[in-house]
């Protein structure tokens, strides 16, 4: 794979000799994230995500397998097996906090990820393949993640699962058998709660593997860059290491600054208070609010609130709901303009800082009470982001006059200083 | 024919979910919004400052100790704190014995069984016992309470919207129904067995008003109980039954970040290094 002027790994040790003879597992790694794999060398900061997501998926597992250890999935158990963690477990507040925590950081990391895709247009050829690849790995984050928050079998635990189940009810027919199916009863319960303790522990596994594929499937192109503008030669690109392992490092660093500060300092602001009171099927909350990483998509369910053309309100906000992540499926062929970057393309530049203000924003209406107003505002939101995936971006992938691309990433990097522009790090190691 | 007719695929799409949109808008009910009375009168809780606040935080030993008396010479009629145990009494101060001795005078015993007939029955608690609650289940904390259930409080501070500030706001926030809510809300009244609370999220409360006068528990280290007082002081407790690890985990905090910044700072000096001189 890769570009051919990467570097070959020749090693002198002989150990290492002897070792990439019989199991070349040291060249995979060098070909991989070592001084093997050219990358463009114009990355910026928003190329550090996936090493992040990566980072992140790596402390809900640790953190996670450690915590299964002391937890109970039963339900007359599972809140004061979490409790017991929290209390007489060593060190059970950090692994547990860090877990909860880390399930936001890792969506957020995510976010910043996918909207990078999005601007700078990642997800076209040839890459169709590395985002959808992105795009599977979501949905069994939100699966994950879903079934990890119903873990400690408090309030919202049982009640977020009463609701997220019941979306399989609005499918005509077969939809209450499914749910029951699901379930494993007519209301979650033991049954339930086992199966979730199941499926989570071994998701996590499922998104590693998927990550292996994302990853394989990215180095046959290489990354995308800023400009959009495919790499050409030597010049264009640096080796992964040293110089991205650098890079990384030094955001790896930031990302877990500010995951230890809201570990350390503000461990339940992103936590709903409702979820330190023990499940009880008998007393529904007053607001049932899914974590905050899904709200924009609690938002768009919310929002169809009539029947149409036939079709039940609530199978509508169903279908919208899953449609909003499933379009995302068809964006390489939606999307047929064939200009990567946003800077490039000055009129959807503009709608996508009109989309990240509207996901923003449902964000902010999936958490609020329902008004008049807070409906209104969600339907003209929901609105615009089928809208601005189904019609605009191909409308303007039609219309849109592009600005000159610079001749290639070396050019738009060097502005004709040569003395740069020497290929660098093609010697073998 | 396909190629002619995908590209028209993802805007029908679209526009079928945007027409469902516009027809909900359309269809959506004019009805004025209800205001309720407890949109208007519904109190933030008072602001109150607490020694565990703020990144450096820490409990105060002695305020914890008379939260502690509130809570067993009042709170503790009605109210359980399931989660936590003798022993943990002593990461607020008291020692062995104390503990030994309050264990043991504990006003309701523990749940156990005879040991000759295997029947229920009750004894003394002892250190590793957590501590028992007032009722035996939750039939008889209701039949002892108007049919409303006491909350249990271990975790009470933390799984209430405002934390212990709503606690000890709500306690002393008993008041008479304001002749201003009355002019406005003429249907708004106090049912029976229920008493008007302004921090209460409808107003209306099952709790009667726990803290009824100054100097209702006599305070050891002499500090004038009045009621404002008490509420703090159990608030602050329950907010350490409910958080015990809260100073380990700031101090780790503290040491953790301090870490981070430095190797963050390294980090960022060998990015610098290794890229010098390269345009990027």
């Amino acid at each position: 794979m890769s570009f051919p002027w990467a570097a070959h790994y020749a090693p002198k040790n002989p150990f290492m000799r002897w070792m990439d003879e019989k199991l070349p597992l040291p060249r995979l790694v060098y070909n991989a994230v070592g001084a093997g794999y050219p990358v463009p060398r114009n990355l910026n900061y928003f190329w550090n995500f996936g090493v992040l997501a990566g980072a992140a998926l790596g402390i809900q597992i640790i953190t996670g397998v450690i915590l299964a250890m002391h937890y109970a999935a039963n339900g007359t158990v599972a809140f004061d097996s979490v409790e017991h963690i929290m209390r007489d477990v060593n060190s059970g507040w950090l692994l547990r906090y860090a877990h909860a925590n880390g399930a936001s950081f890792f969506f957020i990391v995510v976010y910043m990820h996918i909207f990078r895709g999005l601007y700078y247009g990642s997800y076209k050829a040839p890459r169709e393949m590395v985002w959808l690849l992105g795009v599977v790995i979501f949905l069994l984050m939100m699966a994950t993640a879903f079934m990890g928050y119903v873990l400690p079998w408090g309030q919202m635990s049982f009640w977020g699962a009463q609701v997220i189940t019941g979306f399989f009810s609005a499918i005509p027919i077969v939809g209450e058998p499914i749910r029951m199916w699901l379930l494993g009863g007519f209301a979650p319960d033991n049954d339930a709660l086992n199966r979730f303790f199941s499926l989570h522990y071994l998701l996590p596994f499922v998104i590693a593997a998927v990550i292996v594929l994302h990853i394989w499937a990215l180095h046959l192109p290489g990354s995308n860059n800023p400009t959009g503008v495919a790499v050409q030669g030597p010049e264009d690109t640096v080796p992964f290491h040293p110089y991205y392992t650098a890079k990384d490092g030094f955001g790896l660093g930031v990302f877990l600054i500010c995951f230890s500060l809201m570990v350390f300092f503000a461990p339940n602001a992103l936590g709903h208070p409702d979820n330190y009171i023990p499940a009880n099927p008998l007393s529904t909350p007053a607001h049932i609010v899914p974590e905050w990483y899904f709200l924009p998509f609690y938002a768009i369910l919310k929002s169809f609130t009539a029947n149409f053309l036939g079709v039940p309100a609530k199978l509508w906000g169903v279908m919208a709901m899953f449609g909003a992540i499933l379009l995302l499926f068809f964006l390489p062929w939606i999307d047929r303009s064939p200009i990567r970057s946003g800077n490039y393309r000055p009129v959807y530049k503009k709608l996508f800082w009109v989309l990240v203000a509207d996901v923003l924003l449902l964000g902010y209406l999936g958490q609020a009470e329902v008004t008049p107003t807070v409906v209104l505002l969600s339907q003209l939101c929901a609105g615009y982001y089928f809208a601005h995936f189904l019609i605009l971006i191909p409308l303007i992938a039609k219309f849109e006059t592009p600005l000159p691309l610079p001749n290639s990433i070396s050019e738009s990097v060097l502005h004709g200083e040569a003395a740069e522009a020497a290929p660098y790090g093609t010697a073998t190691a | 024919m396909l190629r002619f007719f995908a590209p028209w695929i993802a805007p029908l799409v679209g526009a079928l979910f945007v027409c469902s949109l516009l027809w909900a808008v359309v269809m959506s009910p004019h009805a004025p919004a209800i205001h309720l009375a407890s949109e208007e009168f519904h109190l933030q809780p008072k602001a109150i400052h607490y020694s565990f606040e703020g990144p450096l935080g820490r409990y105060d030993n002695q305020q914890l100790q008379r939260g502690f008396q509130v809570y067993k010479e009042v709170c503790s009629a009605c109210h359980s704190m399931r989660l936590v145990a003798f022993r943990d009494l002593e990461q607020i101060g008291f020692n062995k014995p104390e503990v030994k001795a309050l264990a043991k005078g504990w006003a309701t015993e523990t749940p156990s069984l005879n040991p000759d007939t295997g029947e229920a029955a009750t004894r003394k608690s002892l250190p590793s016992d957590y501590l028992p609650g007032p009722y035996p289940n939750e039939i008889a904390a209701r039949a002892g309470n108007n049919n409303a259930l006491p909350p249990d409080m271990s975790l009470l501070a933390k799984a209430r919207e405002g934390g212990p500030a709503y606690i000890a706001s709500l306690v002393t926030g008993y008041a008479d129904v304001p002749a201003d809510l009355k002019k406005k809300f003429p249907d708004f009244n106090v049912p029976p067995g229920l008493h008007y609370n302004p921090y209460f999220a409808n107003l209306n409360i099952a709790m009667p008003p726990p803290l009824t006068s100054d100097g209702q528990v006599t305070y050891a280290d002499g500090t004038k109980a009045t009621r404002m007082q008490m509420a703090t002081d159990v608030s602050a407790f329950l907010m350490w039954a409910a958080e015990p690890k809260l100073e380990n985990r700031k101090r780790t905090g503290i040491a953790v970040v301090g870490y981070l910044v430095i190797a963050t700072l390294l980090a960022f000096a060998a990015y610098r290094n290794i890229w010098h001189g390269k345009k990027h």
